[in-house]
């Protein structure tokens, strides 16, 4: 019989293992969760107070909201408004949020929160259909007026952009043009930027943007001016003519003509207040990964109760892996492959030093009670059962004492499985009568040991963090058990047992 | 506590218990023919076409009520021994060796009711002792009345002799006597005295017990170095016949002298333990290299048993793969 080559196996489990830290990784850098548990990450939380007179009429107030804004991402929505009725509508590409009432009279406040998380690779999506300049109608003397100012800008630039940066430096007051202060009035210099805009050819539009700084009140929304170069709309300062979005800059309302509309009261006003937060980055992640294509892969869509379950389920891994290693490198003897484990799931849950004395406590008086069962001659099957029936009794009898003795504690007895409980007992009971109390020693204390190291690893925040929020990392762990199962080494424990042989070297 | 270095034991060629399981039981031990070995009844049935002789098989006890069958049975007899079909280790093998009025006399010295023996069959029966718990069959086996030669070494019990044989050829081989620490059980771990034999010739090398070197058996006083088997080819190649019978490549197989019938297969065993290498002294490791980098393996049992005994002899020295 000739040795199989192992060259498929190990790069099948080398792929495992590149598998596992690849989607791992991705995930990291696709849905921002944290490779640590405590990462921090900032959030502005903008909230717009509505106010306006109810004129004892059913009313509606509809405010426009930012659906995408470019550098940020939306993470929670919510409307704090009672008594009103409240949806969030999308029509013709822009969303509103409506409130509804029946009967309003008097002051009324509204609000709307939003949480924005800052983003670079959140860009605007294209226009479904091309934005067309509107055609402007001018009277005389203004026709001509706004004809030179253009041409002129004409003249200096080759781009939409580069001409409407040269207009809005012909525009500001303190160039030495005369038409421009026939033209600019107070309070109409946006809309008339706009018409000239549209009027040259070039779709021009406003936007209203809030300037985010931490923990201000009662802000206002700051006009932008906005024009389409046949590809996505670029954002001008109107002022300054500077160029795209500053990165405090958070565009509120864009696309739309009015930010907010009230019917059935008057004396509208909106203001803004905002926040800078600091989130977990892993609850950030959750939040969005409902949102993302890659939160099918996690767990977070689970309900809790599932979720929860899986914290735990996906924990054993980690302990076959400590015990695989126990047994194959290190070589110490457990009673039951699998046992450990399960005591440890069960350490997890009670914590380990209240644990143990419930473990050992539960097992000692087991034994003594199975010492009167054997000499009762029974068949085993029944034995077991009387057995499991005992261990209930004693996890009762130890919870009701502990609690009367003001241990809480005590209750945690009832997370250890009893039915593997009452084998473990069974199995050392038998090992007693054949092989003698050493034995019994040594293979329920290998246990306990094994099982205090699985529960120390599997107890260990990142643990857990890790191996719910990247569940691809079992593949990693996978891969190490069946890289163990080919260990042909000596065992730690053989090194040691071997030791006579010293004689014969 | 003491230590030995790795190097160390990979220079004396030591098999480990890993190796011993990726590399050899589970190369060469096809798991279908487990239960061929696992199953002491079935061993019985295989080994008997290919000319192996066991115990004579007194009664096999399936059910529960055939228990009651049990007292008449051994009721003639001198001694008898109590095994489950499925059992592993030597877990759950009461042996009788005599009685006293009304009560069996175990080869421990101990006495008990024929109430106990009966409480025994039981647990056999529900599965205590089988591998995973399944339900099994008890035999009850007429008493191996060892040779008074060999006997006398071993303070209860019969000794056994264990010779791992590795594709058909036997390769290392000890014998166990039994002690008052292993309650007249033959099983190394329950702490028989382990004595190592030489390949060649059947004489005694060296000997272990709870792992540690012995020179004198712990009970009986006698000196373990000038032991020596009768028939010893014979019972290589006996052991040698097995795998043809089972084709399992890698196993342990446990044989008896008895005073009357000569040796007698106890039982085989695919999973045989590592302290044989202690009880001789040397590893295990060249000699399976040895027979796996055989061009051309002999076909017949008696050519196999020719060839070990001259390759694996003692006096031929540190043997190289």
């Amino acid at each position: 019989m000739s040795k199989p080559s192992r060259i498929p196996f190990y790069g099948f489990v080398l792929l495992l293992i590149a598998a596992g830290i690849a989607v791992a990784t991705w995930r990291h850098m696709a849905l921002g969760t944290p490779w640590l548990t405590g990462e921090q990450r900032p959030v502005w939380m903008i909230e717009a107070r509505l106010d306006f007179d109810g004129l004892g009429e059913s009313a509606m107030a509809s405010l426009h909201i930012p659906e995408q804004p470019p550098g940020f991402r939306i993470l929670t929505e919510q409307a704090a408004s009672p008594g009103y009725g409240f949806s969030i509508v999308e029509e013709s590409g822009t969303r509103r949020a409506e409130w509804t009432k029946r009967e309003v009279s008097g002051p009324q406040t509204l609000y709307f929160k939003a949480q924005f998380v800052p983003d670079d690779s959140s860009m605007e999506h294209r226009p479904d259909t091309e934005p067309q300049p509107r055609t402007e109608f001018w009277e005389e003397p203004e026709a001509t007026a706004v004809d030179e100012l253009l041409a002129r800008a004409r003249d200096r630039s080759s781009t939409p952009e580069s001409m409407t940066r040269e207009l809005i430096r012909l525009m500001q007051p303190d160039s030495s043009v005369q038409n421009t202060t026939l033209l600019v009035s107070e309070g109409n210099y946006l809309t008339l930027l706009v018409r000239m805009l549209n009027h040259a050819g070039i779709a021009a539009r406003t936007a209203d943007a809030l300037r985010l700084e931490d923990a201000r009140r009662r802000q206002q929304l700051v006009p932008f001016l906005q024009i389409y170069n046949g590809d996505r709309w670029l954002t001008f300062n109107p002022r300054t003519g500077e160029q795209g979005v500053p990165e405090n800059l958070l565009l509120w309302r864009q696309g739309s003509e009015s930010l907010l509309d009230v019917v059935g009261g008057d004396n509208s006003r909106v203001s803004f207040s905002m926040m800078r937060q600091t989130v977990p980055a892993l609850q950030l992640a959750t939040l969005e990964a409902s949102s993302n294509g890659l939160g099918v892969l996690g767990f977070y869509q689970l309900p809790i109760e599932e979720q929860s379950m899986f914290r735990m389920l996906l924990l054993l891994p980690l302990g076959a892996l400590i015990v695989a290693f126990m047994r194959i490198v290190i070589g110490i003897r457990t009673s039951g492959t699998f046992m450990p484990v399960l005591i440890a799931i069960a350490f997890v849950q009670t914590t380990l030093v209240p644990g143990l004395i419930a473990f050992l406590s539960v097992v000692a008086i087991g034994l003594l009670l199975r010492g009167y069962l054997s000499s009762l001659n029974l068949l085993l099957v029944s034995r077991i059962s009387a057995l499991i029936i005992l261990v209930i009794f004693i996890t009762a009898g130890l919870s009701i004492i502990g609690y009367q003795m003001g241990f809480n504690t005590g209750m945690t007895v009832t997370f250890f499985p009893m039915v593997i409980i009452a084998w473990t007992i069974e199995r050392m009971s038998i090992l007693w009568e054949e092989e003698g109390a050493r034995e019994v020693l040594v293979q329920g204390s290998g246990s306990l040991f094994v099982a205090i190291c699985a529960y120390l690893v599997m107890s260990a925040p990142l643990a857990g963090h890790l191996t719910f929020n990247f569940p691809e990392l079992h593949l990693v762990v996978l891969g190490l058990i069946l890289l163990m199962g080919q260990y042909t080494g000596y065992k730690l424990s053989e090194l040691h047992r071997f030791t006579p042989m010293k004689a014969y070297d | 506590m003491d230590w030995i270095s790795p190097r160390k034991l990979k220079r004396l060629g030591m098999l480990n218990m890993n190796r011993r399981n990726v590399d050899y039981i589970a190369r060469y031990n096809d798991r279908s023919s487990y239960p061929l070995v696992d199953n002491k009844l079935k061993t019985r049935l295989v080994v008997r076409e290919y000319g192996v002789t066991t115990p004579k098989l007194l009664q096999v006890v399936r059910q529960q009520h055939e228990i009651s069958h049990f007292r008449q049975i051994v009721e003639g007899m001198p001694g008898f021994a109590i095994k489950p079909a499925k059992g592993s280790g030597g877990k759950g093998i009461t042996v009788v060796t005599g009685r006293e009025n009304e009560d069996y006399v175990k080869a421990s010295g101990a006495r008990v009711g024929v109430s106990v023996l009966e409480r025994h069959l039981t647990n056999i029966l529900a599965g205590l002792y089988s591998l995973a718990g399944s339900p099994d069959v008890a035999i009850v086996e007429s008493l191996v009345q060892s040779s008074p030669d060999l006997a006398r070494y071993s303070h209860q019990g019969v000794p056994d002799i264990r010779i791992v044989v590795f594709q058909g050829y036997p390769v290392m081989a000890m014998l166990r006597l039994a002690t008052t620490d292993s309650d007249g059980k033959a099983n190394l771990h329950q702490g028989a005295v382990g004595v190592g034999l030489d390949i060649g010739t059947g004489k005694s090398l060296n000997a272990v017990q709870f792992n540690r070197p012995a020179t004198l058996h712990p009970d009986t006083g006698l000196p373990l170095d000038n032991i020596h088997i009768d028939a010893w080819e014979q019972m290589l190649e006996m052991a040698s016949r097995c795998y043809e019978a089972t084709g399992l490549g890698y196993m342990g197989v446990d044989l008896v002298v008895d005073a009357n019938e000569g040796p007698l297969l106890l039982e085989l065993n695919a999973r045989p333990g590592l302290a044989i290498q202690m009880a001789n002294g040397r590893g295990l490791l060249p000699r399976l290299k040895n027979i796996e980098s055989l061009k051309r393996p002999h076909f017949s049992p008696m050519e196999r048993v020719r060839y070990a005994m001259s390759t694996f002899a003692a006096s031929e020295g540190n043997l190289q793969p």
